[in-house]
C-alpha cells in the first residue's frame, strides 16, 4: 500500500504532484466543465489522497488545492482576490470540507489500525492456546499411560503374565514418545536461543544418509528406502549431527505418513559447490492451501492424526538455515511429495585423496 | 570365578538404582557412589574392572574426575551423560574414556557394551591377532582375511584397520585416528579419514552402505565391532 511504501518526504511530493496534475487537466477542460465542478474534482482528489497518505501530506493537498482553485479558477484569475460573495462562500466551504475530509479519513484509519492490532493480538493468544493444548496433550497422554500401567502393576495382584507384559509394553511406548517430544522441544529451544553453532567438517553424505536409515530401522518401518547417488559424489563441509537429524526427521515423517511398502527415494547430487538432497515419496502429498505452512513451528496438517508435535519440519528448516541451507517442498505430478534441500558449501573429491 | 567389579559414579538416585539392579542381575559385583571425590577414593580401594562415570556430578566436573582417574587407572571407563553435545563427549574420549552412553540408554545395550569392554581389555594387552568367525587380522605380519580369504589393503588402509581393530568396542575420535594413522599434523584433515573409511568398508564389509564392523559415531568418530 502507498501508505506504507512511500517514505515521509515522498508522500509530500506525491500529494503535490497529484494535485498539480489534476488541476492541470481541469484547467484544460475549464471551459467545458465550469469552475464549480473543478472544485468537486479537487475535493474528490483530496479525499482519495487521504485514504493513502499520512495526515500532513493530506492537509498539504487540501491547502494547495484550495489555493490553486482560487488562483486559477475563480474570477478574477491569477489573483487571490475573490469578487463574488457566492464564490467567497464557496471557497471557505471548499477549504473546510477538504480539511474535514482529510482529518476524518485519518481518524477512520487510526481506528482501523487499533482494531487490526487487537485482532492480531487475539489471533496470537488463540495460537498460543492451541499450542499449549496440543503440547499438554502430547505430554499428558504418555504420562497417563505410564501412571496407569505402573499403578496396575503395583496394585493388581491378579494380572496374568501376558497382561503384565502388555502393560510394560505400554510404558515403553509412552516413554519413547515422551523422549521424542522432549528431544524436539530441546532442539527447538536450542534453535530459538541461537546457541547452535554448526561444526563444519568434511563429511561423506552417503554415510550420513545410511546412518539415519540405520537409526530409523531400530524404530521400524515398512517402506523401502532407496538411496540414489553417484559413486563419485564429493565430500562436503557440513555439520554431521545436524545434517543427520535433518535427514532422519524427513525420512521419519515419510515413513509415518506414506502407505505401507511404498518407496521413499533419497536422491543425492551436487551442482558445483551445492549439495542437493531430494526426498521423494509416494504418499498423498500436501493440500495446496497448507503446503506453504508445513515448515512453521507447531503447524500440523488439518488432516493429521494425533501424536507428533508439529516441530519436526521446523527443526529441519532451522538446522538447514544454521548451515546456510534451504529446503523447498512440492507435490509431484505423479503423486507424493518431494522435498528438496540445497546447501552451498565447500567440496572436495574422493579421487584426489584416494589416489594419494 | 570372581565376578567382574564395576564402580558406578552417578549423583542421580534413580540411575543408581537402575544400574544396581541391571548390573547385579547380570552377574557383576557393583559398587555405587554419588559424587566425584568418593568415586576417586573407591576406585583406589575397590579396584574395579570398569568404571561408569556420569559427567554431570555435583562436586567435581566429570571431566576432571576422568583426568584424575586416568593418571593411574587403566581399566575401561564408560561415560554416562545427559549432554548429547558432541564436544563434551569428544573431550571425554580424548581424556581417556573408552566409550560413552547417552541417557536415556537401553540396559541391554549397556550390558553388552560393558561385557565387550571387559573382554577386549584383556585382549588388548596381549594378542597381535584379532579374529572372529569371518574376520582375521594379524597386526604383526600385516595379514587381513575376510571369510578366510586374504584381502589386499594399501599401507594406510591397513594402519587404519589395525588401529580400529586393536581398540575393538572403543570409540575412537577423528582426531585420535588421524594422529595415529597419518601423524600429528593431519589431526584436522577429516577428509582423509572419510575417504579411507569408505574405501576400507568397500573391502571388508558385506555391504559398505550398511557397515557392521566399522561403525559411525555421528560427529565423534568410529568404533570397530567384531561380528
Amino acid at each position: 500500500m502507498l501508505y506504507t511504501k512511500l517514505k515521509h518526504f515522498n508522500q509530500y511530493l506525491f500529494s503535490v504532484i497529484i494535485i498539480i496534475l489534476v488541476s492541470l487537466l481541469s484547467y484544460i477542460f475549464k471551459e467545458i466543465i465550469g469552475y464549480k465542478v473543478v472544485a468537486f474534482i479537487l475535493l474528490v482528489t483530496v479525499s482519495l489522497l487521504a485514504m493513502f497518505l499520512r495526515i500532513l501530506p493530506t492537509l498539504l493537498a487540501a491547502v494547495l488545492s484550495a489555493i490553486i482553485w482560487n488562483f486559477f479558477f475563480i474570477e478574477p484569475f491569477l489573483t487571490f482576490h475573490i469578487e463574488n460573495t457566492e464564490d467567497v462562500f464557496m471557497f471557505i466551504m471548499y477549504f473546510v470540507i477538504a480539511m474535514i475530509n482529510a482529518v476524518l479519513t485519518f481518524k477512520i484509519r487510526q481506528i482501523e489500525k487499533i482494531a487490526n492490532e487487537k485482532d492480531t493480538k487475539l489471533k496470537s493468544i488463540k495460537l498460543y492456546n492451541t499450542l499449549l493444548d496440543s503440547l499438554s496433550h502430547e505430554f499428558k497422554t504418555p504420562i497417563s499411560a505410564i501412571i496407569g500401567s505402573t499403578d496396575a502393576l503395583q496394585t493388581n495382584k491378579t494380572l496374568s503374565e501376558t497382561q503384565k507384559e502388555k502393560l510394560i509394553e505400554e510404558v515403553a511406548t509412552a516413554v519413547f514418545r515422551l523422549n521424542n517430544q522432549v528431544e524436539n522441544l530441546l532442539n527447538m529451544s536450542r534453535l530459538e536461543s541461537g546457541i547452535i553453532t554448526p561444526k563444519m567438517d568434511w563429511v561423506d553424505i552417503k554415510e550420513i544418509v545410511f546412518k539415519a536409515v540405520r537409526d530409523l530401522k531400530n524404530k521400524g518401518y515398512s517402506q523401502v528406502i532407496k538411496v540414489d547417488s553417484s559413486e563419485n559424489i564429493p565430500l562436503f563441509k557440513l555439520d554431521f549431527g545436524l545434517t543427520e537429524q535433518i535427514i532422519y526427521n524427513l525420512l521419519n515423517n515419510a515413513t509415518l505418513y506414506t502407505p505401507e511398502n511404498s518407496t521413499i527415494l533419497v536422491h543425492l547430487f551436487n551442482k558445483e559447490n551445492s549439495l542437493f538432497i531430494e526426498i521423494i515419496d509416494e504418499g498423498k502429498g500436501f493440500p495446496n492451501d497448507e503446503i506453504t505452512l508445513i515448515f512453521d513451528k507447531f503447524y500440523r496438517l488439518k488432516s493429521s492424526k494425533s501424536g507428533g508435535s508439529g516441530l519436526g519440519l521446523s527443526i529441519v528448516k532451522g538446522f538447514l538455515e544454521a548451515q546456510n541451507g534451504k529446503i523447498t517442498v512440492s507435490n509431484r505430478d505423479e503423486g507424493g511429495a518431494k522435498f528438496t534441500i540445497e546447501i552451498e558449501t565447500e567440496i572436495t573429491t574422493f579421487n584426489s585423496i584416494g589416489n594419494e | 570365578m570372581n565376578k567382574p567389579k564395576i564402580l558406578v559414579i552417578d549423583d542421580e538416585v534413580q540411575i543408581r538404582k537402575l544400574l544396581e539392579i541391571t548390573l547385579s542381575t547380570n552377574d557383576f559385583d557393583v559398587k555405587l557412589v554419588e559424587n566425584g571425590l568418593e568415586g576417586i577414593r573407591f576406585a583406589a580401594t575397590f579396584q574395579p574392572d570398569l568404571i561408569m562415570l556420569d559427567l554431570g556430578l555435583p562436586d567435581v566436573d566429570g571431566q576432571v574426575v576422568l583426568q584424575q582417574l586416568r593418571e593411574w587407572f587403566f581399566n575401561p571407563i564408560m561415560i554416562l551423560s545427559v549432554k548429547s553435545e558432541e564436544e563434551e563427549i569428544v573431550k571425554a574420549l580424548d581424556n581417556g574414556a573408552n566409550d560413552y552412553l547417552i541417557k536415556p540408554f537401553r540396559t541391554l545395550e549397556l550390558v553388552a557394551r560393558v561385557r565387550s569392554h571387559l573382554r577386549n581389555h584383556i585382549k588388548e594387552l596381549s594378542e597381535p591377532i584379532i579374529h572372529s568367525s569371518n574376520f582375521y587380522i594379524d597386526i604383526v605380519s600385516r595379514i587381513v582375511k575376510i571369510n578366510n580369504e586374504e584381502i589386499k589393503l594399501t599401507q594406510t588402509e591397513f594402519n587404519l584397520l589395525a588401529t580400529l581393530a586393536r581398540n575393538e568396542g572403543r570409540v575412537l575420535t577423528h582426531h585420535y585416528l588421524l594422529k595415529e594413522v597419518w601423524g600429528k599434523s593431519y589431526s584436522d584433515q577429516t577428509q582423509y579419514l572419510r575417504v579411507f573409511v569408505a574405501q576400507l568398508r568397500k573391502k571388508i564389509e558385506k555391504d559398505a552402505n550398511h557397515p557392521e564392523m566399522i561403525l559411525t559415531e555421528s560427529g565423534i568418530g568410529y568404533r570397530f565391532m567384531l561380528t
